[in-house]
């Protein structure tokens, strides 16, 4: 059993320039969960999802306060090695991203950067991972084939298999799903579903019912706040609080 | 779009309710004042329309579920009027029971007191009409209230079956009479756990609290 994982936030303020764009957030996501991340445009999900592998470390006069622990370190620590925490914490985004490359070097870049030249064990990882991303079967006899050739579920399960290739602990997918069919939408929910034994998994999703499918716990941002985060069957049966009730029965946003 | 559904639904419900609340005071009403049209009326006119409810109502349910995916109190509501409203169909039945062993009475009369039975059928008749109101008004006190109630039937019930049963004893030719009134005693009982089961239904919508099977839990 895998433990790795833990994401523990304390106090996190975030901030571009002046806009005080997450406040005061404190949330534990424990080895093996998936927790999804949900509220309105404009509520600081996506950006809390970036914060727990420093992609905002990039963003001018952006400021973080407070701190992201994950397995017990901050990574917000002067000494943090970024390239190494990326590699820890894998991302999927919204618009599949496969490089102008083979489906094979697609897996295996990821591989080479942190040295592995072995091709034995390139293939085998290469292999591995999109078995694991549940991709195998339909590309395993043209892997020398461009990416970009792939349908569009097919280029998102392959960004999976890339982020799996690395071994990370924890994946963060960013609407993940926003477009595709329904049909390889449901591959990677499924897919979501047997990763989550070895990996803890955060998404952010527009697709409430996304959230109660393939989530243990959901948090509901607002103006950059937490204002629910509990278990996913509670959550949309009987949330605690009035906010995330109106928001979730369409009374307003 | 959901509102409107939602509320709709709420709509069919509350005069499905009413239809069979007046049921079944309907059919006690024509076993007391021997009175078989009010009875007939109960078994070929009521029925079949709470049975038509009975249908628009899942009907609109699924329809609901299926275009809305309704979530936390909307979805809580909508899975409890799928339940309201078989417990109200079920309630239907027992009411033309009650209507049919009333029918065999008056062309039979029980020589004995039907004071036992009024009282129990007083008491099945409000607590439906509580639930109800409970429902209507969102009162989860009521309806907790109601749940303790279901014991004052259910007690009235035995103490008809104790009574029968010794006059059976001493009349063997009474037996079938006596039967007839121990069936409608026995409808009227089922009825009141149903009454049970919509103040349950009501505490889940309005808490999310399922007070089920589990008598201490009903006053959290």
């Amino acid at each position: 059993m895998n433990l790795k994982g833990s994401i523990k936030v304390n106090s996190l303020n975030f901030y571009y320039g002046a806009h005080h764009a997450l406040k005061n957030i404190s949330i534990i996501v424990e080895p093996g969960q998936i927790v999804a991340m949900i509220g309105p445009s404009g509520c600081g999900k996506s950006t809390l999802l970036r914060l727990f592998n420093r992609m905002n470390d990039l963003i001018p006069s952006s400021r973080v306060e407070g701190e992201i622990l994950i397995d017990g370190v901050n990574i917000y620590d002067k000494n943090m090695d970024v390239v190494s925490l990326r590699r820890r914490v894998g991302m999927v985004f919204q618009k599949s991203t496969p490089f102008p490359k083979s489906i094979y070097d697609n897996i295996a870049y990821g591989l080479k950067i942190v040295g592995i030249k072995d091709r034995r064990i390139l293939a085998e990882t290469v292999e591995r991972s999109l078995k694991r991303a549940a991709l195998w079967d339909e590309v395993k006899d043209h892997l020398g084939k461009s990416a970009m050739s792939l349908s569009g579920g097919q280029q998102q399960r392959l960004c999976i298999a890339r982020a799996i290739a690395v071994s990370p602990e924890i994946i963060l997918m960013d609407e993940p799903c926003s477009a595709l069919d329904p049909i390889a939408t449901a591959r990677i929910e499924e897919l979501m579903g047997t990763l989550k034994d070895e990996y803890t998994i955060v998404i952010v999703t527009h697709n409430m019912q996304q959230a109660a499918r393939v989530s243990d716990k959901t948090a509901f941002l607002m103006h950059g706040q937490i204002i629910e985060f509990t278990k996913t069957t509670d959550f949309f049966t009987k949330p605690s609080n009035k906010i995330t009730e109106d928001y979730i029965t369409g009374r307003f946003g | 779009m959901l509102r409107e559904n939602i509320t709709e639904l709420k709509h069919l419900l509350i005069q499905d309710a009413g239809l069979v609340e007046d049921m079944i005071s309907r059919s006690m009403r024509g076993l007391l004042e021997k009175n078989p049209d009010m009875l007939y009326e109960v078994v070929k006119h009521q029925e079949p329309r709470v049975n038509a409810y009975d249908r628009s109502i899942d009907e609109m349910c699924v329809q609901t579920i299926a275009q809305f995916e309704p979530v936390a109190k909307d979805l809580r509501l909508v899975v409890m009027i799928i339940k309201m409203n078989k417990d109200l169909e079920r309630m239907a039945d027992h009411a033309v029971n009650i209507s049919e062993s009333g029918l065999y009475l008056i062309a039979n009369p029980f020589l004995g007191s039907y004071d036992d039975l009024r009282f129990m059928g007083d008491n099945t008749v409000s607590m439906l009409k509580d639930a109800i109101n409970a429902f209507v008004n969102e009162d989860v006190k009521l309806a907790q209230a109601i749940c303790d109630r279901d014991n004052i039937v259910d007690e009235a019930g035995d103490k008809i079956l104790k009574n029968l049963t010794e006059v059976m004893r001493a009349k063997k030719d009474i037996v079938p009479r006596a039967l007839a009134l121990m069936r409608i005693a026995h409808n009227l009982e089922r009825i009141a756990d149903l009454s049970t089961n919509i103040s349950e239904e009501v505490v889940y919508i309005v808490e999310g609290r399922d007070i089920k099977h589990h008598k201490s839990e009903r006053h959290e």
